[in-house]
């Protein structure tokens, strides 16, 4: 699956960061940057529930899986 | 090579001319004509008409906001031949079988197509609705148009899906610059085989040219003749800016003959965007130039995505102390590394094409670059 990040809801708190940082690096700025350079990451299948934990913890509900 | 089978401009007064009505024929007609849209994207018009056509109760949004402050063409379309672009706009509501209509327009050329609109009373079959486009950079973005016809501000929105099957209020929306939608009333009163292999596009030429206008010319043409058009180069050239702001540089000698299309240009990883090209004379510094646009790009940033808003001035203040020839040797990195960060992370593609205009400077102007981090200028040489 993939990981869509809502930029304009988005405002760095950085809780995805710290639940998946094999799929969302942290920019200087503290946004999520996706490890694979891509616009919506892929999510290997082993780190999907923790994915689902960070779309659901995301406190501006910025994220979703697709 | 200079010759359109069917130009948009000084042309007739397509009001005395019956409108060639013919339903979802058009977009047979779109197919094989083979036009693209002339908004910058490039997406195949027919492709977009034929998927909002199969939608329940679509909406058509003529979109004639033209933010690039290099571009004039859809401003010059609006004024001078308005009847075509509203007969485009009623041939695609009646294509796709439309229940709402607008017509997206900036301030300025509201009085000319209002007054048009009078003039036709009685012509038409779909009622447009005039909506005002802001004067900003993004205004005119897919998300934007719909976001401002929708009642709210003229800002870009989060995709989740595709416009064409959910955009203005959860409905199929066709967003069409009017420059498309003027071809295609042009394609559907004389058919889509003229257009074919001799379709024009309007090109504003701007920069360092005799006289920098709007004009017409084949798709194809090499961008030389083109400038030729306007006139030819006012002073030696050192670069083209192509398809805009948002566009890349050429150096001068890949330019003259670099064909302006698609195909043509994708060697040089440009494409001809809105038709757009700015002539930077020798005299100009293209760093200078480039950290000037930048930062112009960052200050129409909408501020609603980190990387863009944090990014996009970073990127422009780099560029400003290398433009300033600061001896600092880590400069070029660091722009590199913004343009990595801040590309593909925003709800639209304004910081995209920020870092195609910016990488390009930075392949294009690599001699100057050394000259500025050692403290001097080409433009400076022999003063």
């Amino acid at each position: 699956m993939k990981l869509h990040i809502d930029w304009t809801a988005c405002d760095g708190r950085g809780t995805c960061t710290e639940l998946i940082p094999e799929v969302l690096a942290q920019d200087p700025w503290g946004y999520p940057l996706p490890v694979d350079g891509s616009r919506q990451p892929e999510v290997p299948p082993d780190l999907e529930s923790f994915t689902r934990r960070a779309v659901a913890y995301c406190p501006r509900l910025a994220l979703r899986l697709r | 090579m200079t010759a359109v089978a069917t130009p948009l401009l000084g042309a007739a007064d397509w009001l005395s001319e019956p409108l060639p009505w013919q339903g979802r024929r058009l977009i047979g007609s779109l197919e094989r004509a083979g036009l693209t849209g002339r908004g910058g994207a490039g997406f195949p018009t027919w492709r977009k008409v034929a998927a909002v056509a199969v939608g329940h109760r679509p909406v058509v949004i003529g979109n004639g906001a033209e933010g690039e402050p290099a571009s004039a063409k859809d401003r010059t379309l609006l004024t001078t031949v308005p009847h075509l672009v509203l007969d485009g706009l009623q041939l695609a509501a009646e294509a796709v079988g439309a229940v709402d209509c607008y017509l997206y327009l900036p301030g300025p050329v509201t009085g000319h197509i209002t007054r048009a609109m009078a003039e036709r009373a009685g012509r038409d079959r779909f009622a447009v609705t005039l909506v005002p486009a802001p004067d900003t950079f993004i205004a005119g973005e897919e998300s934007a148009v719909i976001a401002a016809v929708a009642g709210g501000r003229a800002l870009p929105t989060d995709k989740v899906g595709l416009v064409v099957e959910s955009g203005l209020r959860g409905r199929p929306t066709l967003v069409q610059n009017v420059e498309t939608l003027a071809r295609m009333a042009l394609i559907a009163r004389y058919g889509p085989d003229l257009f074919r292999g001799h379709g024009g596009f309007l090109s504003t030429v701007s920069g360092a040219v005799v006289a920098p206008g709007v004009y017409e010319a084949p798709q194809g043409i090499p961008i030389g003749h083109l400038l030729e058009l306007a006139g030819g180069p006012a002073t030696a050239l050192a670069a083209v800016l192509v398809g805009g702001y948002h566009g890349t540089w050429l150096p001068i000698a890949d330019a003259v003959s670099a064909p302006m299309s698609a195909a043509g240009l994708a060697p040089f990883g440009a494409t001809p965007g809105a038709g757009v090209l700015y002539a930077l004379p020798t005299a100009l510094c293209g760093l200078v130039e480039t950290a000037r646009i930048t930062d112009y790009l960052a200050q129409q940033s909408a501020k609603q995505c980190g990387p863009c808003r944090n990014g996009l001035p970073a990127m422009a203040d780099t560029l400003r102390r290398l433009a300033d020839r600061e001896r600092d040797g880590r400069l070029p990195d660091h722009v590199a590394r913004l343009a990595a960060l801040v590309a593909n992370r925003g709800a639209c593609h304004h910081p995209d094409g920020v870092v195609r205009m910016v990488r390009s400077a930075m392949r294009v102007f690599a001699t100057e670059i050394d000259a500025h981090l050692a403290g001097r200028c080409s433009t400076m040489e022999g003063r």
